[in-house]
Order: C-alpha cells, then sequence, then structure tokens
C-alpha cells in the first residue's frame, strides 16, 4: 500500500520554488554575460557591461561595494562576489542552501550534481574572466543548470513538490526573457543609417542565440524579418521554450493541478491574477516598439513580481488549514516569523 | 609477464592488540587477505582516493565550524572491512538488547517506584542530584515503557578478545547513516572484495525505525504521522538527520515548522495544519521547548511539553534518558542488569572501581600507576590521569583529588583495544577501533547487524572521535 497525497511542508515548497529560481537565474545569468561580451566594441566596453547593470537593476550593488563602472569590475561583480545574490555565484549559493533543506524530497542524482557544480563555480579563477575564455565559462555554467534540469526531469519524484519547482523555474524564466530583450533598450546603436542596420541586425541575431532561438526564428520568419518580429517570437511564440507566453501557459498548467490533484484552493487567486498578466500581453508589438518597449517590458516585469509575492503568501506564509481539517483556529501567519526560518526564508527571498 | 604483487601483509605486525581480521582463522578473513593482496596496495590507495571522492560529492559529511566558517568534512573512510563472525554477533546482539531493557527498566524505575535506591543498588544522590534528571518525568507513563527507543551502546575489545561496554548512549546517538552509507560505498567501490561474502544487510535500519516509531505513537492513532526533528543545516549532523528522514519516508522538521495548539501538535503544510504524532527528535532536552526549558531556545516548539504530557504526542527519545547513560551510573549497570533481569551482564563493563565505595577506593589507591582514573561529574572527559604515562606529580595531585571527593571518581585499567590492519601511507598497518552497534525499540528491541567501527587512524592513537582523526570502516557481519 502506498499513500497516494503526502503532506508537503510550507517550507519545502518555497524551497523548492526558490531553488529552482535561483538555477534558472544562473543559466540566464551566463546567457546574459555571453552575449554582453559580443556587444562589446574596442574601446568601448564599459558600455555593453554597463548595459547589462541597467537591466539586471544593479546599480545600487556596483555603488555599495564601491566599484568603477568598467568591464572588469562588472564580470567580477557577477561571476566572482559570492555576496551579490543577482550574480552567479551568490545565486549558486542560495539555490544550494535551499537544495541542502531539501536533500529529504530531492533525489540523491540532483543533490550531488548540485553539490559539485557549486564547487566549480565558487572556484572559478579570475583568468577565465578574460578573452575566449569567458564563453567557455558561460557555457559551462549554462550547462552546469542544463545538467540540474535533466538530471531533475528524470529523477525528481512528481508530486506536489514538483509543481511548485516547476512554478519558480517559469516564472524566473519569463523574467529573465524580458530582461534579455531589455538589453536592446539599452544600447547605443550608430547614428549613420547604413551602419546602424547592420550593427541592429548583429545584435538582434545575438539576442536570439543567447535565447538559443536563433535557428528556430530562422524557420519561422520571413526573410526580410522586423525588430517586431524578434520581439513577437521571444515574447509571445508558444513553440518556443523561452518565450514568457509558453512560461505563463505552463504555470497555469502546474496551478491546475495544485488545484484540482491537491486542493490547495489558494490557487484560485493566483490563478485568476495570471489570467490578467496573460491578458496584459495582448499587444500589438509594431506599436509598442514605436512607444518603447522599456516601459513595457519593466510593467512585465512588475507583474511576473507581484505574483512570485501572490505565490508566496497563497502557499508559503499565509497559510490556512483545510475547512476540513479539524482543531482549533491556527496562530497566523506571523508566528512564522519567530525562529530560524525567518532568516533562512529571507535569505532565500532575495530579490533584485 | 606479469610482476606479482607484493603481498600488502608482509610486514603488517598487530604487536600484542587483538587483530579483527589477522588474529582469526575461518574462510572469511583468508579470503578478504587473499582479495587485498590481488587488488594490492596502489590500486586500493586509488580506489580509496576515488571512494572518498564520492562521499564528498554526494555531501555524505558533517560540519566543522572554526571562525564563522563553515567546513564540511567527510569522515575518513578505511577500506579494510572490519568482520563480525555470525557466533560473535549472536552474543553481541543479545547482549545488547540486555543492555537497552536493563536501561528501560532502570528508567522506568527511578521516575516512578525507585525500588533501586530504596533497595540500596544504586546511590541516591548518584541519581536525584543528576543535572540529567528529569522531575518533568516522575509518574509519566511511556508506551511499552520503552524511554529510550535509539540506543548507541559503544564496545572495545580487550586483548584477550573479549568485548566490553565502554559508554552507553541513550540520548541521541549518532553515526548510524554512516554504517549505511559505507556499505553502499564498499559496494560501489570494493565490489571485487564483497563478491560471494554472505553479510548481513544493513539497510533495513530506516523501515525498522519507522515501525518503532510507529509502535509508540499515541495510542488509538492509526495511520500515525512521524517527523524527524532536526536543529537544521547549520548541524553538524544534518547529513545524518537528512538520511533518516529519507530512509523513514518521513517529513524533516524544524520547530518553525511545528506549532502547538490545543495541546496538540501540528505542521505547517501547503493544505493546512497537519496533526503529527510521532516525533523523533534530534534536539536535545534542554531545547524541545522554550515555554519549560531554554526560554532562549529558538529551535524547539513552544508547548511541546505539555502536547506530550497530555499524550497527544510520543517523543523519541523521551526526555530525561540522560540520567542513564551517565558516567557515574555506567560503574553500576552489571549490577542494574542483575537487580532489574536477575542475570549477569552478557557483555561486561570495563572493569570499574568506583571509588565512592570503600573497596574500590582502596584499589584505586594501591594501584594508581597501572589504572585510568576519571571523574564522573558533569565535567567527564576532562580531569583524566592515565596512570602509566603520569608523572610522580601527576598521579599524587591525582591521588589528593580522589582522597578529597571519592564519589565523584571511577578508575579503570588501560584497556589495550583491538586493532584492524588500516590503509596508512607507509601500507596496511595496524589501528586501534571500537564498535557502535545501534537498538531500535519500540515494543521490542531490535539490533542493526555490525554497527558503526570507528577507526583511530593515528598510529598508536587510542581516540576514535571524528573531531581528532578518526575513520571509520564497513562491518560486516557474517551471515552463518
Amino acid at each position: 500500500m502506498t499513500r497516494h497525497v503526502t503532506a508537503l511542508l510550507t517550507r519545502d515548497a518555497e524551497g523548492l520554488f526558490w531553488m529552482a529560481r535561483y538555477l534558472e537565474r544562473v543559466e540566464n545569468l551566463a546567457r546574459l554575460i555571453d552575449v554582453t561580451q559580443t556587444f562589446e566594441s574596442p574601446g568601448r566596453e564599459a558600455e555593453a557591461w554597463g548595459a547589462l547593470v541597467a537591466i539586471m537593476a544593479d546599480q545600487e550593488g556596483i555603488t555599495e561595494r564601491q566599484l568603477p563602472f568598467d568591464a572588469p569590475s562588472i564580470k567580477r561583480f557577477y561571476l566572482l562576489d559570492a555576496t551579490n545574490p543577482n550574480g552567479i555565484p551568490g545565486a549558486l549559493e542560495v539555490a544550494r542552501i535551499n537544495a541542502r533543506r531539501l536533500r529529504p524530497l530531492i533525489s540523491t542524482e540532483m543533490w550531488m550534481q548540485l553539490n559539485v557544480f557549486h564547487r566549480d563555480v565558487m572556484s572559478i579563477d579570475r583568468s577565465e574572466l578574460e578573452g575566449d575564455a569567458l564563453s567557455r565559462l558561460c557555457r559551462r555554467i549554462k550547462e552546469g543548470v542544463q545538467a540540474h534540469t535533466g538530471i531533475t526531469e528524470g529523477t525528481f519524484f512528481r508530486d506536489q513538490g514538483w509543481h511548485f519547482y516547476e512554478i519558480g523555474r517559469l516564472i524566473e524564466r519569463a523574467d529573465q526573457t524580458t530582461r534579455l530583450l531589455d538589453i536592446k533598450y539599452h544600447l547605443l546603436s550608430p547614428v549613420m543609417a547604413e551602419e546602424r542596420r547592420v550593427v541592429e541586425l548583429t545584435q538582434w541575431n545575438a539576442l536570439l542565440r543567447a535565447a538559443a532561438g536563433y535557428h528556430a526564428f530562422r524557420r519561422v520568419s520571413v526573410a526580410g524579418f522586423v525588430p517586431a518580429d524578434v520581439v513577437a517570437f521571444l515574447l509571445l511564440d508558444t513553440s518556443f521554450a523561452r518565450s514568457v507566453a509558453l512560461c505563463i501557459a505552463q504555470m497555469e498548467w502546474h496551478l491546475h493541478n495544485l488545484r484540482s490533484r491537491y486542493g490547495l484552493r489558494d490557487s484560485a487567486g493566483v490563478l485568476e491574477r495570471i489570467s490578467e498578466v496573460r491578458g496584459g500581453m495582448n499587444q500589438d508589438i509594431p506599436a509598442l516598439l514605436e512607444h518603447g518597449l522599456h516601459g513595457f517590458l519593466d510593467g512585465m516585469q512588475r507583474d511576473l513580481q507581484g505574483l512570485a509575492e501572490l505565490i508566496g503568501t497563497a502557499f508559503f506564509r499565509d497559510w490556512r488549514p483545510l475547512k476540513a481539517t479539524p482543531g482549533p483556529t491556527p496562530t497566523p501567519a506571523q508566528s512564522m516569523g519567530e525562529g530560524m526560518t525567518q532568516t533562512m526564508g529571507g535569505m532565500s527571498q532575495t530579490l533584485r | 609477464m606479469t610482476i606479482p604483487i607484493p603481498d600488502p601483509f608482509a610486514s603488517y605486525d598487530a604487536g600484542p592488540y587483538f587483530c579483527e581480521l589477522t588474529t582469526r582463522d575461518g574462510d572469511a578473513a583468508t579470503q578478504i587477505r587473499a582479495r587485498l593482496g590481488a587488488i594490492g596496495l596502489d590500486a586500493l590507495r586509488a580506489r580509496a582516493r576515488a571512494a572518498e571522492r564520492d562521499l564528498f560529492n554526494l555531501g555524505i559529511t558533517f560540519t566543522v565550524y572554526s571562525d564563522a566558517t563553515a567546513i564540511d568534512r567527510i569522515l575518513p573512510f578505511d577500506c579494510v572491512p572490519r568482520i563480525i563472525t555470525a557466533a560473535e554477533w549472536a552474543v553481541l546482539e543479545r547482549g545488547v538488547q540486555q543492555r537497552v531493557r536493563a536501561i528501560n527498566l532502570f528508567l522506568q524505575d527511578i521516575y516512578n517506584k525507585r525500588h533501586i535506591v530504596r533497595d540500596g543498588i544504586v546511590p541516591h544522590d548518584l541519581i536525584y542530584g543528576n543535572a540529567n534528571y528529569r522531575p518533568e518525568m516522575e509518574g509519566f507513563p511511556v508506551r511499552f515503557g520503552t524511554y529510550a527507543h535509539i540506543c548507541g551502546i559503544d564496545l572495545v575489545r580487550d586483548q584477550a578478545g573479549q568485548f566490553c561496554v565502554l559508554e552507553d548512549n541513550a540520548r541521541t546517538p549518532s553515526g548510524v547513516s554512516y554504517v549505511v552509507e559505507n556499505r553502499h560505498l564498499m559496494l560501489r567501490a570494493f565490489p571485487d572484495l564483497v563478491a560471494g561474502m554472505r553479510l548481513r544487510p544493513v539497510d533495513d535500519y530506516g523501515r525498522r525505525l519507522r515501525s518503532a516509531m510507529d509502535e509508540i505513537a499515541p495510542e488509538g492513532v492509526v495511520d500515525p504521522q512521524v517527523v524527524l526533528l532536526s536543529p537544521g543545516i547549520y548541524n553538524s549532523a544534518y547529513f545524518e538527520h537528512v538520511f533518516l528522514a529519507r530512509e523513514m519516508g518521513v517529513p524533516l522538521v524544524e520547530g518553525a515548522d511545528l506549532v502547538v495548539e490545543d495541546d496538540r501538535v501540528w505542521m505547517r503544510t501547503t493544505g493546512g495544519l497537519r496533526r503529527v504524532h510521532t516525533i523523533y527528535r534530534r534536539i536535545g532536552d534542554d531545547f524541545l521547548d522554550p515555554s519549560v526549558f531554554r526560554p532562549e531556545s529558538m529551535l524547539g516548539v513552544r508547548g511541546l511539553i505539555g502536547a506530550w504530557r497530555k499524550g497527544h504526542v510520543t517523543l523519541a527519545n523521551a526526555v530525561g534518558t540522560g540520567v542513564a547513560d551517565d558516567k557515574a551510573i555506567y560503574a553500576y549497570m552489571p549490577r542494574i542488569i542483575k537487580y532489574f533481569l536477575g542475570e549477569d551482564a552478557i557483555l561486561p563493563n570495563v572493569e570499574t572501581h568506583i571509588c565512592g565505595e570503600p573497596a574500590g577506593l582502596k584499589y584505586t589507591l594501591d594501584h594508581l600507576h597501572e589504572l585510568v582514573t576519571k571523574p564522573v561529574g558533569e565535567s567527564g572527559g576532562y580531569g583524566i590521569t592515565v596512570g602509566p604515562r603520569a608523572t610522580l606529580a601527576e598521579l599524587e595531585a591525582s591521588r589528593a583529588a580522589i582522597l578529597a571527593e571519592p564519589g565523584n571518581w571511577i578508575s579503570q585499567p588501560m584497556i589495550g583495544l583491538s586493532v584492524s590492519p588500516t590503509l596508512t601511507e607507509t601500507g596496511l598497518r595496524p589501528r586501534h577501533l571500537d564498535l557502535r552497534p545501534y537498538a531500535v525499540t519500540g515494543r521490542d528491541t531490535w539490533v542493526l547487524p555490525g554497527g558503526l567501527t570507528r577507526v583511530a587512524l593515528k598510529e598508536g592513537s587510542l581516540i576514535v572521535n571524528s573531531s581528532q582523526g578518526g575513520g571509520s570502516k564497513d562491518t560486516w557481519v557474517l551471515a552463518e
């Protein structure tokens, strides 16, 4: 005899959500850093890296550390500084702390790979940030997360916890796709028309490559594509693995499961909000580009952030008992504020 | 032409000690020696290194804290297995069961009728003046009379090959995860060493523990919810907590995951509050409930002791078992066994002289230069004088201390712990070891075949603790 519905601690649900989020962030950061390097123009390296800081909204982190806004400092900020939760070692550190708590739930193979990957990333050497080594490093980091994703796909038990894991991963992926797209806003293009056309083309192609969508886009696009086509592809094409629309559709599926299979009624409110977010995406892309894509992407990021907060209160902290549960009224969520969980929770919830 | 591999046992000499591998006959011992020889020292070293890397990658580690930095360390694994024959195990198993039975009867007595004190077997103050005695337990019924559900009994083997008890662990003995993980590691890294050997399996521990935890749940509960309560990821034994929760298939909780309402314990889940019936707690008595014990404890659960006293939740081990595994009580264990069970101890204590008794005091003072003297009080571990290695001045200081307060002292002869061939820089060398079998008790007592063999990796050292250069071995209990 086996039990079909096992209980999931709210702390573990939250841990899975954040572990997945931070790992997805690591992969996307590697993609962003890789593409940023291709945008470097000789003698003006700092411009490309400054754009990265802008889209990650990390100006404050740089200033706090009193770092100069130059390429070497910014690279170190994202690749060597474990105290930066928006950087690769920092995000991986948080992912591993969560994983460590989740060891009873995740597979041994997931833990072992993460453990080894973590050690590798913590020992990144300065020399790997230079020249052609950087691209190899980014590939290694991407592959580390991809190995994690693959092992998870093949070994992680698919009960309630898996849904929370997937929701975390998807929300981060959607967010990161909007940031990748935003990089275009922050990059200066040359003034001369012809030169500008060539640079634009190169930049859009690099962006598609960073999102692993270059070849797929070639297949679906017409020969004389315009920027609006790329934007529509990255945001709205539900066949594209990293599109915001696909991430949202998948999140909806997971939330439906949490409601129907596990009776988590608070899914309803989250589903409502998510359909609002989806509604907000029905936009005329050429018009968007006209009025400024950046504002739209910014709004999208705020929507996703709001969604994450709602998920947090619906499932992780503002818990309520099932109506069927006998017994007294539980203490309100604030009592979670006592003890160690709070400290750790605070750590795992660091958002930019 | 193949170059013959030199025999790694060629220069092995166990000296005056009992060797767990070479001081015995039998097919298994002979076979293991032959197989180790066939693998050869170089290959043994290479595989041992790979095996240890594996442990590290798997996070089968304990955490050492120094200067605010946390370092994950593995418990070094020695690839030469320690063997226990079926006949030896039959005695050890019965001996451990007997000891656990006596410990539980003793606890039941001291917290209820107090006959053992009335009959003058154990001095009153030793129990009721003990810091680990918990008045909260007085008159409190526990299911099946089991207080110490999980027990670890530390055994050593002397020069004559006799197993003796060195220490009882009736609070939260740790290390069992290494028993199981060492076996897994052995099977992965040394399949040719294990092949065809008929060994008692060790991977039943989680299932046995789980059914004991189910048994002791409050009466009337049909499908009890068991949880493992851990202080969290910063505890040095966190891996073991993960291991146990996983092997039992129960949630690993921290204090903040639990809440007490209406004298019942609940855990916070995504589906709301859910009742908890049995808690295997890996935190000390003092930290369980800030409203009863240490008010500053953040590890425990407010109201837990109240819920427990109402009988709505079971704690394993029970509160207050520490009084039974105290050094002072240890000396009385043979008499405690005799008193409650009417039997002689199957596993003798290390010969212990109680200075609080005239005969013991006289013997100790007459033989100070041959004995190890230990204070029994709270400061255990400190103040030990090793007679054969002490200066005259140290011996005189020890004499004065004993005379000043005889009841605070015991003495024991120096034990020449048994050895096992152990892989070192210079080849296979004898190193001292001990053995900790684990007993799980719900309604009955089950003993995990074998236990944790710890080995002192430093030459001549008798200290097997992981913090002081100790390692571990896979322990093979041979089937008939």
